[in-house]
């Protein structure tokens, strides 16, 4: 059976062009798919004995994992759920409500991520715009600590590189790529600028493009250290002030090095700026999945994109006080809930560490260093292969996920529910 | 003993990546994310073969990994987000939320076969 | 089953003028007469009755409105909501979050809510907003003005397949009218321009605002669509734009149009000067032309957010006011623009745009062309609707007011002259009967049998914005809600949308124009009814 313009909730491109073939039960190919999505749709099908609920690494029955997670969250004066990019708006919008009642915190991945990008727009604003406007005006393309061959296989040929559009009819013909990274990646062979920078200096060079576009006279001297000239950044300024409509995708290159909202505020200023004498967008290259759905789900429901805190009873929003590692790491969190994420993997020493020392209730739809160290695991279906939903591409632009596949496990948005059912009764407020 | 300081940029991969989805127990997911990238040159400096191991500190904790040659800026080393990179990122974000995922100093030391 | 005895009843549609007679609801409907065993009957002697507020043009759900609440932590910090045991949390400001802004219309007594602009390609956005927007009975309308495939096609001379296409839009965004904002000038932004008259072409496309809003308008007619075309004229806040309002009244030639926060659209004066008021010369035209209905976008005082499909709007305010500024281009479809905003009492353009609106409160005629809107929260938050109401109902409260203003801008307006004021009948209208009416919701706005059940009763006060922030009851579907200002029960309302006809054969154009110019399969674009509509009604089109 073949079924096509499935969308793939891998990476942030959120691809709506795989046609998937399912042969007995099990998914054989997904056409269209890059690596990285053919490898997630392929990876589903296989039978699976992996029990729906666990209780200290044992099965055990769902009704009693739920009470027994229930009771460890409501029970906690200060929990914490965490993860979410994995999975449907749908299921994220269980989870505020969830967090809510316990009054504890909400956090997504997008605070060790893009969260920096979020700040630089709370700051700033954000000259942005959908995908499809790349796609057709683009003649600028550049590409910011952003490595797309390897993190969003198909940005290139889909978006913002090959593809023709309304006002680009020869595609890369038509195009100046630029590529701005501290080391040569598969994707600097796409660019016709590849600009090798050193790490930790990209505030001072967006600075100084900013000067250069606003007209501004620099001295060479204060470039030395940057990896780049003052001739290469004189040129870059002009190709951005000459474009017809400039891109900067923004990479985790600017977010996660020295500077973090820093970095990305001086280059939402540098592209509002650039607006003066041109047309400039910026889209932040948004990463796992549906993160930017629960940033759009907590943003509608508490007004804050994430690192959100309730225990007054509303919503509350501060970086580097309600955002995960912060939370974990001064071992503030006494219980968290895990959903679709695998954090102990994935977050630093001590964060990582809390959650072993507490109890953490993990929702995954596989096994992992998460789900081995949780007091209450599930196992859950996922969210565009087993059950639909709706997912956000990076630029904000909202897909529904198919059901491909039935599987014997709930979905995530299910045991939430349960969950939130069985705290209410725990917590009457 | 060669100044053993690099800088440590960590970030996606493709076989990282896929393994995500193939299974993090497997070994293209084990091997992705315990591999230390550095240039050839440093790889000489070191003594260094394609495949030896290292030991790598940094203010936060270490980490044993093997080591290959890529396309690297001197004094740069290049890791996949995973486990290992987490032993040795730190915890503080300085108020932003997030660690210094990238540009972390590190030191490194060969460790004998 | 309800009854309401006794109360003073203001029932516009139905020609009640503050009749003392008893209101009967039975399963969610007013009814003739209602056995209310095992019910409730509500004594409302001495009180005011009337039918659920309906905001007509606010921006409450959708991409843009979420993109304002993210960059705006600041709005929402010092107003927030807490949870309770039957309500969610949420934060207020001039971006309320979703559950915050349907609770607080309810607190208000209203009871319909239609989001002004949606760019369809997030239409799904929008209704997963309104899933979390508790009690009002909402619909929105889908941006068409700066659409590509419409433009080509008017531009070909291809009428009928424009409309064929903007029905299959409505049907597939589950939208409920065409609006068009600063039609061709969106387009134009997408380069960094912008369309100044009528007749400028739209540069690529071979079209005229002009066209773009005679060809809509005979659509929306053609359609059979319950609301007309609902027009944000071009040159939105620059000095001298009534002109191009005018040009713009005159362009519909009969037609039936909805030209919405007028307010923003009557400006006097050399552009890159101070405005002046030109309400008076468009209200005339308004007064002498009933094909044409109006909404008033009145600006108060005080800090807001301005967001606006406008996109070089947006631009043009970040410029005057130096404040963040986010934009977003929607890939062949429309744009958006938001910029945080303060109008101040002592400022000349501030006080003139204030003024403006009232004018045009004052001086149309026939108060059932004309609604109450703030165009929250550009103008101000939905929140002020009671304020506004004193301003009209208290000529005496209202002096007091213009003493605080620009006195010079002032009086270079007509306001100082005009001494009307509103009586509860005329407030009635322009708050609820008459959008209802212009909406085309016909068991809206109103208390005559079949009508849904949406009341809201007030106490009486003199002080007429005290009585209209705390209506004593609101009423939705025949169920209490809210009783001395505290909400009872956390409930959701329906989706209005319409689903016009048009001819299948369209559907190979579209499908070839989203392969060429979208990033997203023709077949994953219309919002799937189940899923997000789950609690819907189908507004039937008389075409």
């Amino acid at each position: 059976m073949q079924v096509d313009n499935v969308v793939c909730a891998f990476c942030g491109c959120v691809c709506d062009d795989i046609s998937v073939t399912v042969e007995a039960g099990r998914i054989t190919q997904a056409k269209n798919a890059c690596v990285l999505g053919k490898a997630w749709f392929l990876s589903h099908g296989q039978p699976s004995d992996r029990p729906a609920a666990m209780i200290d690494g044992q099965p055990a029955d769902l009704d009693k994992a739920v009470d027994t997670a229930a009771r460890f969250l409501a029970q906690a004066r200060y929990p914490l759920i965490y993860g979410l990019s994995s999975t449907s708006c749908e299921a994220q919008r269980q989870a505020v409500a969830l967090a809510e009642v316990l009054g504890g915190c909400i956090d997504c991945c997008t605070s060790v991520c893009h969260g920096p990008s979020g700040m630089a727009l709370q700051g700033i604003g954000e000259p942005t715009c959908t995908l499809g406007e790349v796609k057709n005006r683009a003649d600028l393309v550049i590409y910011w600590g952003s490595n797309p061959a390897e993190s969003h296989p198909r940005h290139m040929a889909r978006y913002a590189v090959t593809t023709k559009g309304m006002f680009i009819p020869r595609g890369r013909k038509d195009r100046t790529v630029v590529l701005i990274d501290v080391r040569p990646t598969p994707s600097a062979r796409a660019a016709d600028l590849f600009f090798q920078v050193k790490p930790g200096k990209d505030f001072e060079l967006l600075w100084a493009l900013r000067a250069l576009v606003k007209g501004q006279v620099l001295d060479e001297v204060g470039l030395v250290g940057t990896g780049m000239t003052l001739a290469q950044l004189t040129d870059l300024a002009e190709r951005m002030k000459r474009c017809r409509f400039g891109v900067l995708f923004l990479g985790q290159g600017l977010t996660q090095s020295r500077g973090k909202h820093l970095n990305t505020s001086a280059a939402f200023l540098l592209v509002r700026d650039l607006n003066s004498v041109t047309k400039f967008a910026l889209v932040p290259m948004r990463g796992h999945g549906n993160v930017t759905g629960v940033d759009n789900v907590l943003g509608w429901q508490t007004g804050y994109p994430f690192g959100v805190n309730f225990s007054r009873g509303y919503p509350r929003f501060n970086p580097g006080e309600f955002t995960v590692v912060d939370v974990l790491s001064r071992g503030e969190a006494d219980a968290a809930l895990i959903v679709a994420s695998d954090p102990v993997a994935s977050l630093p020493g001590k964060a990582r560490q809390r959650l072993t020392e507490v109890p953490t209730i993990a929702l995954d739809t596989h096994e992992s260093e998460t789900t081995r160290i949780a007091r209450v695991a599930f196992t859950t279906s996922t969210a565009g292969i087993h059950v639909e939903g709706t997912v956000y591409r990076m630029d904000n632009v909202p897909l529904h996920l198919r059901k491909v596949l039935p599987s014997p496990y709930s979905s995530d948005e299910e045991v939430l529910g349960r969950l939130l059912a069985r705290v209410k009764e725990l917590k009457p407020c | 003993m060669p100044d053993g300081k690099l800088i440590l940029i960590t970030g996606r991969s493709t076989k990282q990546g896929t393994g995500i989805s193939t299974g993090k127990e497997l070994a293209e997911y084990q091997e992705a994310t315990t591999i230390l990238e550095l240039s050839r040159a440093d790889m000489a400096r070191f003594g260094l073969h394609e495949g030896d191991t290292v030991k790598l500190w940094s203010r936060f904790g270490e980490a044993t990994v093997k080591c290959r040659p890529e396309d690297l800026p001197d004094g740069m080393a290049f890791m996949a987000f995973g486990s290992t990179i987490n032993q040795l990122v730190g915890n503080e974000t300085y108020a932003s939320g997030m660690p210094d995922t990238k540009g972390l100093a590190i030191e490194l030391e060969k460790i004998p076969a | 089953m309800l009854r309401i005895v006794n109360g003073e009843v203001y029932d516009p549609i139905n020609g009640i003028n503050g009749e003392v007679r008893d209101i009967c609801v039975q399963d969610g409907q007013i009814v003739a007469d209602v056995d209310v065993t095992g019910g409730r009957t509500i004594d409302a002697t001495g009180m005011v009755v009337m039918p659920g507020g309906v905001d007509m043009h606010c921006h409450i759900a959708g991409p843009k409105v979420n993109l304002a609440r993210k960059m705006r932590p600041e709005d929402h910090r010092n107003d927030v909501m807490p949870r309770t045991p039957i309500t969610r949390s949420g934060t207020g400001g001039s971006v309320p979050s979703t559950f915050t802004t349907g609770y607080r219309y309810a607190a208000m007594g209203y009871t319909t809510a239609f989001d002004a602009a949606v760019p369809p390609l997030a239409a799904r956005h929008a209704h997963e907003e309104f899933n979390d927007t508790p009690v009002v009975d909402k619909g929105f309308f889908v941006l068409m003005g700066n659409n590509e495939f419409i433009m080509q096609r008017i531009a070909a001379k291809q009428h009928e397949r424009a409309r064929d296409y903007a029905a299959w839009l409505l049907q597939a965004a589950k939208g409920y009218a065409i609006k068009l904002v600063n039609p061709g000038g969106v387009e134009l932004w997408k380069f960094g321009g912008n369309v100044h008259t009528l007749d400028d072409e739209v540069t690529g496309f071979g079209v005229t605002p002009r066209q773009i809003i005679q060809n809509l308008a005979d659509v929306s007619k053609e359609l059979g669509l319950p609301h007309p075309v609902h027009i944000h004229c071009n040159n939105l806040g620059i000095a001298g734009n009534w002109e191009t309002t005018l040009e713009t009244m005159k362009a519909l030639d009969g037609r039936r149009a909805h030209l919405t926060h007028i307010q923003f659209h009557s400006y006097g004066g050399k552009p890159g000067g101070l405005f002046v008021s030109k309400a008076a010369e468009l209200a005339e035209y308004v007064n002498a032309h009933s094909n044409l209905t109006v909404d008033v976008g009145q600006v108060m005082f005080g800090d807001t957010t301005s967001m606006t499909g406008d996109g070089p709007l947006g631009y043009l305010l970040y410029q005057v006011t130096g404040r963040k500024w986010a934009n977003v281009d929607v890939e062949t479809e429309e744009g958006c623009g938001i910029v945080p905003i303060e109008y101040k009492d002592k400022n000349h353009v501030h006080t003139t745009q204030w003024a403006i609106g009232l004018e045009w409160f004052l001086l149309i005629n026939d108060p059932w062309r004309i609604a109450l809107t703030t165009d929250h929260p550009n103008g101000a938050s939905f929140m002020s609707y009671p304020r506004i109401i004193r301003l009209l109902m208290d000529r005496e409260h209202r002096r007091e007011m213009m003493k605080q203003v620009h006195p010079k801008a002032l009086a270079k307006t007509h306001l100082p002259e005009l001494d009307r004021e509103y009586s509860l009948y005329e407030i009635a209208i322009i708050t609820r009967a008459g959008p209802a009416r212009l909406l085309g919701l016909k068991n809206k706005g109103h208390l005559g049998i079949g009508a849904d059940a949406d009341i809201t009763i007030y106490d009486k006060d003199d002080d007429k914005e005290k009585m209209f922030a705390c209506p004593r009851y609101v009423i939705k579907d025949g169920r209490i809600l809210v009783e001395d200002g505290h909400l009872r029960e956390d409930t959701y309302g329906r989706t209005f949308f319409v689903a016009p006809a048009y001819d299948p054969a369209i559907e190979a154009d579209i499908r070839e124009h989203f392969d060429k110019y979208y990033t997203i399969r023709f077949e994953n674009y219309p919002v799937q009814l189940e899923h997000y509509l789950p609690r819907h009604q189908v507004v039937a089109c008389s075409g």
